[in-house]
């Protein structure tokens, strides 16, 4: 057994991590202030190809799985909300590849494999969160299509998605269907409250008899969470994970630094047991998020049934190193990390997200036990 | 026939334990399946038997039971070999 990245793996996390170094991570701050990355960053990310960089149908070819979460986590290093935007797009585009009709892929492949038209999941409502098959928009059919109606929350670059999958009830039976941002009947209200990965343009979004062309029925009815949002899911926690080992590398950089400089009682505090220890229990939990996650990406890029469980366990694991990274990141800092002009504070906040989103370390813990994996 | 049968059933097995599955028993009555069985089964049923599960395929009778998933994988894999 070999663990080491190929020469290209390595040359193109070089690439990502310059890229944001330029491009991300001295503005992330100011967007997260904001409550905005703005539209001229991501079209920088699209430029570059980082937008459903695993898509079969992208140019150049998909990025493998790996390669893929070196990506995920430079920009989470950078940036959370700009990860936050390539996991939701990038899910929702794979899921609308894996799953939709020669009509739709006609209609929106190509597009959403180059990052033009930008994807949103539209899964979350009031009632409706961890227990996704509660959801109570309906979809009716009449004629040709099916109008939608209730109330989608949380959805992640809602305010400027251009095409949503929406998880609703049909026939009584989970259904996914594909809803332009510009469909008659439905409104969009940003959400502007809340304190992780706040530049993630989070909207509410209301339908009202929002109608949509039958094509536009992903799958087949009552296979919409089982495998249509299973399978965006599915992606979505390997983005998260990665994205949480790179939160948990940036709170350890951050704190490495901070420590060498702070003096007290005469010296780094770098040099107090304390802090060594909140080092070591960093740099330990980000080796092993990342090893594990390296591990579902192998195993995703074999198409290892075994797959999707080592996902689960690697969003579990990394969420909750992040969190704690960040929380001892913080603590390293003092005073200073509980103000804006360090990033820990930042990274706290997106860090918690990462425990709450994809599933929940709740869902999480409950399910993992029940999951298939190759040898426990 | 048999052995795919079979395959799948020691598949199956990691969720049903000791539970002997009948070929005709529908395995989301029993109550052992989970929300990521689905995306597991499908990769499963993929790399095992070289066929790709697509959406004109989703259709819970050929999930449901043994029976079931056999005769789906007979369509597909007799599409795929028949001559054009």
């Amino acid at each position: 057994m070999r663990l080491d990245l190929s020469l290209e793996q390595k040359e193109a996390r070089q690439r990502f991590r310059a890229f944001v170094r330029e491009h991300i991570a001295p503005y992330a701050g100011q967007w997260d202030r904001d409550h905005r990355v703005p539209v001229e960053a991501i079209e920088r990310v699209r430029a570059c190809g980082y937008l459903a960089a695993p898509h079969p149908q992208r140019q150049g070819g998909p990025l493998d799985q790996i390669t893929y979460g070196l990506l995920t986590e430079e920009i989470g290093r950078g940036c959370s909300s700009v990860r936050s935007l390539l996991t939701v797009h990038d899910m929702v585009s794979l899921a609308i590849w894996r799953w939709g009709n020669a009509e739709v892929k006609a209609e929106f492949g190509a597009g959403t494999a180059a990052g033009a038209i930008l994807c949103a999941l539209a899964l979350s409502e009031p009632q409706a969160g961890s227990d996704a098959s509660a959801v109570a928009v309906e979809a009716v059919a009449d004629g040709e299509g099916y109008r939608l109606t209730g109330r989608k929350k949380w959805v992640t670059f809602g305010q400027i998605a251009d095409l949503f999958l929406v998880l609703a009830k049909c026939e009584q039976q989970p259904t996914a269907f594909l809803v332009p941002a510009d469909a008659a009947g439905l409104t969009r209200i940003a959400m502007k409250s809340v304190v992780g990965t706040r530049a993630s343009l989070l909207a509410e979004l209301v339908l009202e008899g929002c109608r949509v062309p039958k094509h536009h029925l992903i799958g087949r009815i009552g296979f919409g969470l089982s495998h249509v949002i299973g399978t965006a899911l599915d992606h979505g926690r390997y983005s998260v994970a990665w994205g949480s080992v790179g939160i948990a590398q940036a709170c350890l950089e951050a704190s490495v630094e901070y420590a060498e400089e702070r003096r007290q009682f005469g010296r780094p505090i770098a040099e107090h047991q304390l802090v060594q220890r909140k080092l070591t229990e960093m740099i330990a939990s980000t080796r092993a998020a990342r090893l594990l996650c390296y591990h579902a990406g192998y195993l995703r890029e074999v198409q290892d049934p075994g797959a999707a469980a080592e996902t689960s366990l690697a969003k579990y694991f990394a969420s909750r190193a992040a969190v704690r990274a960040a929380n001892d990141a913080v603590q390293i800092h003092g005073a200073n990390g509980l103000t804006e002009e360090y990033n820990v504070e930042r990274y706290l906040r997106d860090a918690k997200v990462t425990e709450i989103i994809e599933g929940s370390t709740e869902i999480q813990q409950t399910t993992i036990p029940r999951l298939r994996f190759a040898e426990l | 026939m048999e052995d795919r049968k079979a395959r799948i059933k020691f598949f199956l097995s990691k969720w049903f334990r000791d539970y002997q599955l009948r070929d005709d028993e529908d395995i989301f009555a029993l109550g052992f399946v989970n929300s990521l069985l689905a995306i597991q089964l499908l990769a499963f049923l993929e790399r095992e038997f070289g066929v790709t599960i697509e959406d004109q395929d989703l259709d819970f009778d050929n999930f449901r039971t043994l029976n079931g998933m056999d005769a789906l994988l007979h369509r597909k894999t007799n599409v795929v070999r028949s001559p054009g």
